[in-house]
């Protein structure tokens, strides 16, 4: 990498990469301040529940959500939370979900991660990994089958890629040529379980080749590698080519949830990571790229601070929803 | 009578009506497509409508539950065939998690229909032979319907796929080509609502799918011996008709329930604890129970015939009752 040496004269292209990388940066710091106001409250014991957050491995939705086209529609899980920033879901609703407040998009009937909006184009998760990557596909099939240009994006954990609905999908999609992009975030822990107990292979990408589909593996933390990889295996669904596996590489730096004190992680581990934080990394290139200065990076994190704030004192405001309307939420009339 | 068919061909002609009547829906499972389906039902549709309205599936259960789940999210009207409705197992979180919650959960409906073949009497063994619809009844957020007649496999299987909710469809295996009746459809139809099949005064007897038949049975065995029975279909078990069965109890003051599924923790329980709570005062004899033995439904036809119902089994607890 070169450092950065005064004014540079761009070309469109660094000119659309330019922006591109400010709004990358804009999504991680408020993921990441989201996250820390929801871990916050939770501590506080404000918060219903545990919170769950991806700390570490923002690059990896943040790059993945910005790759999605408007009709595409995306499954998000646990460490996925930008997807839904960015895709439409407010601060506000997201911390009125977390503590069960009415106005989340939930509307108290879940909580937690399983967080979603159809119409804004997520769909809310359910616990059982991964049960929603042949539900994203069914969307994005009948979008194809209605002439739209649709990919679906799921996403799962490398544990979870380990049960049986991700090899059913796999191969169903295969077969189906479907458009469906698979990520694997590749975060080194199922819950308290390490990789080597749970995971054979070295490269989960590698699989792909068993089912006869395409896959791409890169650098989980640095946000421009995903969106590039991500947005390549979408087109390549969109366009015809069958579904895609992307396996990125990354690591939970915290604990499942906020209740997980990770005692089980061998020492050495999350300092070793810390230094390729993702937002630090994106920092190094913001330097480099748009001669971002300290003063940038105030006005920055005051934006999403000031953004996370109001969205904290919205949601604690906030009624709890009636219980009136529960046995009318049951089926659809 | 030309327009006679038989319960499976009731729908096939149901498939055939919506596939042709609404763009929307489709057809998919394991060998529906050129196989037509294990019991034919699905026979000839994928050369009519094409490979992209019926659809052949992998053995994958899960995937193809959740893909159909997706594809009604985005306004299609999947209708999905598990070979039998054993296999319910295999699909199990896509429809009691994903499709029966979501609604529930986010407001959106899931218009989506699965077809289960269920019930035995065809040393099917403990595989092929169950009748699984109480693992559902219990899971708010899906409605299960089980038509007895010809008719109803016609018209309630258009009132399902006109539904915006989850259903489960239980078809009686036993009576695909053995009871015959005029092909109704009607995509108005309500997914709903008890029949009184026989009027009487003495004992009701509620049923439903195929043991509505040995109920039939039995009641007319037991009208020779001067007990008269009203026999009520129940047709749609979620939403539960309860008004039609309280209305006949209320004028018979007993009730022997009779099905195909065990009748522990199942539709005869939970229908014996509503008639105590709700019409004590209307019972003249305590509510009596038939269905299955407890115990997996087992292979070898003496085995099989000794678990599960029958007309003599059915008419021996209404004699027990009418001597109250």
């Amino acid at each position: 990498m070169q450092p950065h040496s005064g004014p540079q004269v761009l070309d469109s292209t660094a000119i659309a990469d330019a922006a591109g990388l400010r709004e990358a940066g804009y999504w991680l710091h408020l993921v990441r301040a989201v996250e820390a106001a929801g871990r916050r409250l939770y501590l506080q014991g404000r918060l219903p529940g545990s919170f769950y957050d991806g700390y570490g491995q923002e690059a990896t939705a943040v790059g993945a959500g910005l790759a999605l086209a408007p009709r595409d529609i995306a499954c998000p899980v646990i460490r996925d939370l930008a997807v839904h920033l960015i895709r439409g879901i407010t601060p506000a609703e997201v911390l009125r979900h977390y503590l069960g407040k009415a106005g989340g998009p939930m509307d108290g009937r879940d909580g937690n991660v399983h967080i979603g909006s159809f119409e804004r184009g997520t769909i809310p998760m359910i616990s059982h990994l991964p049960e929603m990557l042949p539900v994203c596909m069914g969307v994005a099939l009948s979008r194809m089958r209605r002439g739209e240009a649709s990919a679906a994006l799921g996403f799962c954990g490398d544990g979870s890629s380990s049960g049986g609905v991700f090899h059913e999908t796999l191969n169903l999609a295969a077969v189906w040529k479907a458009p469906l992009v698979v990520i694997v975030e590749r975060n080194r822990f199922a819950y308290m379980t390490p990789e080597d107990k749970y995971l054979a292979v070295p490269e989960i990408a590698a699989r792909a080749a068993g089912y006869g589909i395409r896959s791409w593996s890169g650098d989980g933390n640095d946000v421009l590698e995903v969106r590039s990889l991500v947005g390549a295996a979408l087109e390549h669904a969109r366009s015809g080519g069958g579904p895609a596996l992307v396996e990125l590489f990354t690591y939970r730096m915290h604990g499942h949830g906020a209740h997980d004190d990770q005692r089980y992680v061998p020492p050495g581990e999350l300092e070793a990571w810390a230094l390729r934080d993702p937002l630090l990394r994106w920092h190094e290139l913001a330097v480099e790229q748009l001669g971002w200065t300290a003063a940038d990076q105030q006005a920055l994190e005051a934006r999403v601070a000031s953004e996370v704030a109001a969205a904290v004192e919205d949601a604690l405001a906030a009624p709890y929803p009636d219980p009136d309307g529960l046995a009318a939420s049951v089926f659809a009339q | 009578m030309s327009d006679t068919v038989t319960y499976v061909e009731a729908i096939r002609l149901a498939l055939r009506t919506a596939l042709g009547d609404d763009e929307r829906v489709l057809v998919l499972g394991e060998d529906v497509g050129g196989g037509g389906g294990a019991f034919r039902a699905t026979a000839g549709l994928q050369e009519e409508f094409g490979e992209q309205r019926v659809i052949d599936t992998p053995i994958c259960e899960s995937a193809f539950t959740g893909a159909a789940v997706g594809m009604a999210l985005d306004g299609m009207r999947p209708v999905v065939e598990f070979q039998f409705s054993d296999f319910l197992t295999s699909g199990m979180n896509a429809i009691v998690n994903t499709a029966a919650k979501m609604h529930f959960r986010h407001g959106l409906g899931v218009p989506l229909v699965i077809r289960a073949p269920a019930a035995g009497g065809f040393a099917g063994g403990p595989f092929h032979s169950q009748n699984p619809e109480a693992w559902f009844l219990r899971t708010p957020g899906l409605k299960v319907a089980c038509p007895a007649t010809a008719e109803d496999a016609g018209l309630l299987l258009g009132a399902a796929i006109a539904d915006p909710n989850p259903v489960l469809f239980f078809e009686q295996k036993s009576l695909y080509t053995r009871v015959k009746g005029e092909f109704t459809y009607d995509s108005s139809a309500p997914l709903s609502g008890a029949a009184v099949r026989r009027p009487g005064s003495d004992v009701t007897i509620v049923s439903y799918g195929a043991t509505l038949h040995l109920a039939l049975t039995a009641a007319e065995g037991l009208a020779d011996e001067g007990i008269d029975c009203e026999v009520v279909d129940l047709r749609v078990l979620c939403p539960l008709d309860f008004d039609t069965v309280a209305a006949s109890v209320e004028k018979t003051g007993r009730c022997v329930i009779a099905h195909e599924d065990y009748p522990d923790y199942g539709v005869a329980a939970e229908l014996a604890a509503r008639l105590a709570g709700e019409l004590f005062r209307a019972l003249d004899a305590p509510v009596g129970r038939v269905g299955a033995r407890f115990w997996p439904i087992p292979f070898s036809p003496p085995l099989e015939q000794a678990t599960l119902p029958t007309a003599e089994g059915i008419a021996e607890a209404v004699r027990e009752l009418a001597r109250f």
